[in-house]
């Protein structure tokens, strides 16, 4: 029994962990709200309705830009704390999302990265779909992960 | 034409006097056609009544059998000479009294359908009777100028009711059926139908949503003098036919009937070339009795023989392998177009193809004739809200099945009553299901605040720079001139904003004596002085407007500001038309300096060359973020920019595009120097201003289930994935959608597609136009090449390309659209063709695939080569996006004519003019002499190029001109002699632009123009320096894809 570097680090990063899969999820219904009108076809049209419509674009994609900093920051820091911790076996699995996350943020087309997830090219179907299957996909890296964080806390804190 | 008897012998005035004063009391005229049967029938029993009264059937007024050629004179009096007939249209009313069948005034009023029906001959004798009698005196009713069909009865329906007895039950059914099939022969007279309607029944509340006319579209349901619909020989009952349909596989029809150019004008090489190698057996499955039809489209090209492949009529877009009766009841192309007019069963089998799969839109098209209805229901799938349409199948009377999710709907009652042929129970009679292209008036249920009134605001810069260019003079003269003409009513407003490093707003105000001016300085923050009025009711307000017109070019002319805020304006703009929605219209000459929205150049004209480092992309979401705004407030932003530097079109741009406006550009504009681009600004401003308009539209495209949209192309704001926002929609724009197969599509023989535009019309009215289109599916692979439309795909391809520029990068993008081609080449070569010969081997339908694709990397928005500037490349792109397909694939290979040995041989006839019909030449300079002349048509531009040697003949028959040395350096009109030449030559042209809806301007380019260079850039199979030559290029792609 022994509160090593790598225990407090595990622990941390299992409270974390926690908060992705909180924004995966939120990130999941986002876009199921972006890709769905619920208002009956001939409301859709209606225009009142379409600035309401618009509006909650807006705020939608406004929330998805502001948190995509904190969770590839989030992200970058179990990689970081992995790293000193010298847990390589977790490192390695995270290092994958790790450069994913960083193509998605630099290698945004647009001249400044503020352009992320625009209302008008999230709108399309092909990226919302591309989205959304980012989201599950990502949900189920961070549960998985979550668990082997909470089995390599009890294991580290058990051994040595 | 079967004259409406109007009046009548006798009695009869009396009587529908009588009956006028209680169809003005009931309040309700719908006339059903159960009603009328019953009634009828009970008339029959009491004839004398009837026969007198039969005029008063008339109110129904009937497509005339033969359209009047006076209909067409007919006026607004024409018209209200209806008025009192149609005040007849009691019956409705007459039911809800107690029996009335006894009553002979009743019985009359009942018997006004009658007389379509074979009427027994007593009726006849009665029906006869001329107009010139008693009450309409000389004013003949025109059946074209209103046809409004309330449809009675008919003469079947007489058989299946009981007879009088029942009438009470029916009478329930009376005011379900309100429909009317409004409808105008001809689009010249538009003006006077005009609500043509309404007059008569003012007093009758629910009658005048009915009678509202279109009076834009010149609709009808045909403006052939026959009403298609209406001859039994044509009514194949299609609904019922399609169980019953072969797998789709009977078309007569050749795919392409301009497939092959005359023999003549191939290469020599061209006959030996024919590698008619027929597709081996195995290939053709179920299809072979079909597709043997057309051998011409089973054909096997080898580009690298054949090299002369552009036929020389205007490409044809292949017809979709279907049953001649449903193709008969297809959407035109011109407005709804696939890439794959066979649609393959699988997304694996669409993978296979490597071609792309999607649609290309016209959907506001300006047509001549459109059948418009207005029903108090509109029948839709009660799942998918699928209108119906030609391609459902109706299961018994009272069932039809959603062609787009396989869904059971009941027909409704009133659907039941067809008003063409006046027949119940022939719901698959019905205009709807007759027309793929139909427009409704929507019910109030579409509407939830009342429809906009048009509002028109126009911001103009007018720093030192804009004054400079001096366009103000022009853009305000044309606005004058065409004041009359905007689409409006009586509740239109226009409003002006200038700015320069301020924003002047002019307040109109009826009954100031001139306009007002008032300046806001603070840019910051801006607001809105008087709001009331800045935005004036134009009718009211006309001389003020005038008078602001007149003084607006030169108020400005002394100002020395060169700071332009753009962005604030913007924001006041918006401001100003939140309220309403609309449409503004800016004009732009300089890059945005100040205040919000600013912008730094970013073009570094030695990097042009470099595909990688330009700009594509906007520099701030300032004007994407307000395009959305004015999207949500149902404001468009039309971008009018005419600048001679740089001016970040890139960021400019979004605001239209997103707000699904439309973007004009000029490039360097100038009143003295550039007198060409000020005639291009006027002609353009003309059609611009005059123009259909749709206000607060929105578009949705819906599919048969198993395939799915993913990406649209055009302007616009995507609102739901499926819900097109359209702040504005115009006649003038393009739109494409890419699809892919997400289910299999194994147990259904066709699909189809629906587009719905639902707008407000300049006249405030809601209307929905529905078109639809209808494919076939197949299985193999040979068939998906075989029903390939090369123009569509090439359409799509550009559409892509441009996206994929832009995320990615040019570079990118231009391989991409070669790789699109050697893809699907490749595709074909490994998987369909069974023995592998030498060449580049191509299926006949995608025969010109190669040229067309090179035409792309050789355009404007794909070039390379440091001669294209930034704003120039990306106002193509703009054009390839919002651009109809149609002027797409002109811009983009344009076509050649030698123009100056025309003859009348093979010439068109057209209202007694003779069109000469010059072959298309391949566009390379080797079809050039300079002995002749060579008309280049363009889209936006023609184009004539006068070879220095031409002859005498033509330069002083057509030019008017003794030698070459004296045509004038900015020639952009023809004189018109009287010679036979010229009469040839200008009534080509004239035809060329009678097509289109703008009005291309006509260059004369003598060798050392300026615009040679234009002329020569189209060439496209030709070499330049930084692209290959046709040729080269298909020995690339013959290289790779026999890898």
């Amino acid at each position: 029994m022994a509160f090593t570097f790598a225990a407090f680090c595990y622990m941390l990063s299992l409270v974390l962990c926690a908060a992705l899969i909180f924004f995966a999820i939120w990130h999941i219904i986002a876009f199921d709200e972006l890709r769905t009108d619920f208002k009956s076809p001939i409301d859709q049209c209606n225009p009142v309705h379409a600035r309401e419509r618009l509006r909650n674009i807006e705020r939608i994609c406004l929330l998805l830009r502001k948190l995509v900093l904190p969770e590839y920051s989030i992200h970058s820091l179990f990689c970081i704390m992995f790293l000193c911790a010298q847990e390589w076996l977790t490192l390695g699995l995270n290092v994958p999302l790790l450069f994913y996350h960083f193509w998605r943020y630099f290698h945004c087309p647009a001249d400044s990265s503020e352009l992320a997830y625009d209302p008008p090219a999230v709108m399309n179907a092909d990226t919302l779909s591309y989205c959304q299957k980012e989201a599950w996909c990502k949900l189920a890296f961070y549960l998985l992960s979550f668990f082997y964080y909470l089995y390599c806390m009890i294991y580290t804190l058990v051994s040595s | 034409m079967s004259q409406p008897g109007i009046p009548v012998s006798g009695g009869a005035p009396a009587s529908l006097q009588a009956q006028n004063g209680a169809a003005s009391a009931s309040g309700s005229l719908y006339t059903n056609g159960p009603v009328q049967n019953t009634l009828m029938s009970s008339q029959v029993s009491v004839s004398q009544g009837y026969n007198s009264q039969l005029p008063g059937s008339y109110p129904y007024l009937i497509p005339a059998k033969t359209l009047n050629p006076v209909s067409g004179e007919s006026n607004y009096g024409g018209s209200q000479t209806v008025s009192p007939l149609s005040n007849y249209q009691g019956p409705g009313q007459t039911l809800y009294r107690p029996p009335v069948a006894s009553n002979p005034v009743t019985a009359s009023l009942h018997s006004g359908p009658v007389p379509r029906m074979p009427l027994p001959t007593s009726q006849n004798a009665a029906a006869t009777p001329v107009p010139s009698g008693s009450f309409l005196p000389g004013a003949s009713v025109q059946p074209s100028s209103n046809w409004q069909y309330n449809y009675p009865s008919t003469g079947s329906q007489t058989n299946h009711c009981p007879r009088a007895s029942s009438q009470s039950t029916i009478s329930g059914t009376t005011n379900l059926t309100g429909h009317q099939y409004v409808s105008s022969g001809d689009p010249s007279l538009q003006n006077s139908f005009i609500k043509s309607g309404i007059t008569p029944n003012t007093n009758n509340g629910p009658m005048v949503v009915h009678n509202s006319y279109d009076e834009i579209e010149g609709g009808g349901f045909s403006a052939t003098p026959q009403p298609t619909n209406q001859n039994p020989t044509m009514n194949r009952s299609v609904g019922y036919s399609y169980p019953s349909l072969p797998p789709g596989y009977q078309n007569t029809a050749p795919p392409s009937t301009a497939g092959m150019p005359p023999s003549s004008l191939n290469y020599p090489s061209g006959p030996q070339g024919f590698n008619q190698t027929p597709l081996g057996a195995n290939h053709l499955t179920t299809s072979m009795s079909g597709l043997s039809l057309h051998p011409e489209g089973l054909r096997v090209t080898n580009l690298l023989q054949e090299r002369n492949m552009l036929p020389s009529t205007p490409l044809q877009p292949p017809v979709p392998n279907l049953h001649e009766d449903i193709q008969k009841l297809n959407c035109n192309p011109e407005l709804f177009r696939c890439t794959l007019t066979s649609i393959p069963q699988t997304q694996a089998l669409l993978n296979k193809a490597k071609l792309p799969l999607g649609l290309l839109l016209h959907p506001f098209k300006d047509l001549v004739q459109l059948p418009v209805v207005t029903s108090s229901t509109i029948v839709r799938c009660r799942s998918c809200r699928t209108y119906i349409n030609p391609f459902v199948s109706f299961l018994d009377q009272r069932r039809w099945k959603c062609n787009l999710c396989y869904r059971v709907n009941d027909v409704p009652e009133e659907f039941m009553y067809n008003p063409l042929t006046r027949v119940y129970g022939e719901p698959h009679r019905r205009p709807e299901v007759q027309n793929a292209t139909i427009e409704f008036m929507a019910p109030s249920e579409y509407m939830l605040r009342p429809p906009q009134p048009p509002v028109y605001l126009f911001v103009f810069d007018v720093s030192h720079n804009a004054v400079e260019t001096g366009y103000l003079n022009t853009v305000c003269q044309s606005l004058l001139d065409n004041l009359d003409l905007l689409p409006g009513n009586t509740r239109t407003k226009i409003g002006f904003i200038t700015f320069d490093s301020t924003i002047h707003f002019y307040s109109l105000q009826e009954g100031l004596s001139q306009p007002q001016m008032l300046i806001v300085s603070d840019i910051e923050d801006v607001f809105i002085p008087m709001p009331e009025n800045l935005l004036v009711n134009l009718n009211e307000s006309k001389e003020l407007v005038q008078d602001l017109l007149k003084t607006l070019p030169q108020m400005f002319t002394k100002t020395l500001e060169t700071q332009s805020a753009l962005g604030p304006a913007l924001q006041a703009a918006f401001k100003l038309m939140s309220p309403t929605g609309g449409r503004m219209s800016v004009f732009q000459t300089q890059l945005p300096t100040l205040g919000v929205g600013a912008l730094r150049p970013r073009e570094e004209p030695n990097q042009r060359s470099s595909a990688k480092e330009i700009h594509l992309t906007p520099s701030t979401d300032f004007y994407k973020k307000l395009a959305l705004d004015c999207s949500g407030q149902q404001v468009a932003v039309d971008l009018f920019l005419l600048s001679g530097q740089y001016s970040d079109l890139a960021s400019l741009g979004c605001i239209s595009r997103y707000s699904a406006g439309s973007v004009y550009y000029y490039p360097s504009y100038h009143h003295q120097q550039n007198p060409v681009q000020v005639q291009k600004l006027q002609k353009e401003l003309q059609r611009y201003l005059t123009r259909k308009i749709g206000f607060e539209a929105v578009m949705r495209i819906r599919c048969t289930k198993g395939l799915s949209i993913h990406t649209f192309h055009g302007n616009f704001f995507v609102r739901s994935t499926d819900l097109l926002s359209l702040p504005n929609v115009n006649p003038d724009a393009g739109y494409a959608v890419q699809m892919s197969v997400e289910e299999s599509l194994t147990d259904t023989q066709l699909v189809s597609f629906q587009s719905a535009l639902l707008y407000t019309s300049s006249k405030g009215e809601r209307r929905i136009r529905v078109h639809t289109l209808c494919l076939p599916v197949v299985s193999t692979l040979n068939e998906v090449f075989l029903g390939a439309d090369v123009q569509a795909i090439s359409g799509l391809l550009a559409n892509m390309a441009v996206d994929r520029s832009v995320s990615a990068s040019l570079s990118d993008a231009r391989d991409a659209l070669v790789n699109a081609v050697i893809d699907s080449l490749s595709a074909y070569r490994s998987s369909v063709l069974s023995n592998q010969q030498p060449g580049l081997m191509v299926p006949f339908s995608l025969r010109l695939f190669p040229l067309f694709v090179l035409a792309l990397l050789k355009q404007k928005s794909f070039q390379t080569g440091t001669n294209t500037r930034l704003d120039e490349r990306i106002f193509a792109m703009c054009q390839v996006k919002n651009q109809p397909l149609v002027y797409l694939m002109l811009t983009t290979h344009p076509s050649l004519y030698r123009v100056d040995n025309l003859s009348d041989e093979g010439a068109l006839n057209i209202n007694d003019r003779t069109i000469p019909q010059p072959p298309i030449l391949q566009l390379s300079v080797e079809k050039l002499s300079r002995d002749g002349a060579f008309l280049m048509d363009a889209g936006s531009v023609l184009m004539l190029w006068v070879g220095k040697n031409c002859g005498q003949n033509f330069l002083s028959r057509v030019l008017g001109v003794q030698n070459y040395a004296l045509i004038p350096q900015n020639m952009t009109d023809l004189p018109e002699l009287d010679t036979p030449e010229s009469a040839r030559i200008i009534a080509f042209i004239s035809w060329l632009r009678e097509q289109r809806p703008f009005f291309p301007i006509l260059y004369v380019i003598r060798d050392e123009s300026p615009m040679k260079a234009n002329f020569l850039q189209n060439m496209v199979e030709d070499r330049t320096e930084s692209a290959l030559s046709y040729y080269e290029f298909l020995l690339h792609i013959q290289q790779q894809v026999n890898k």
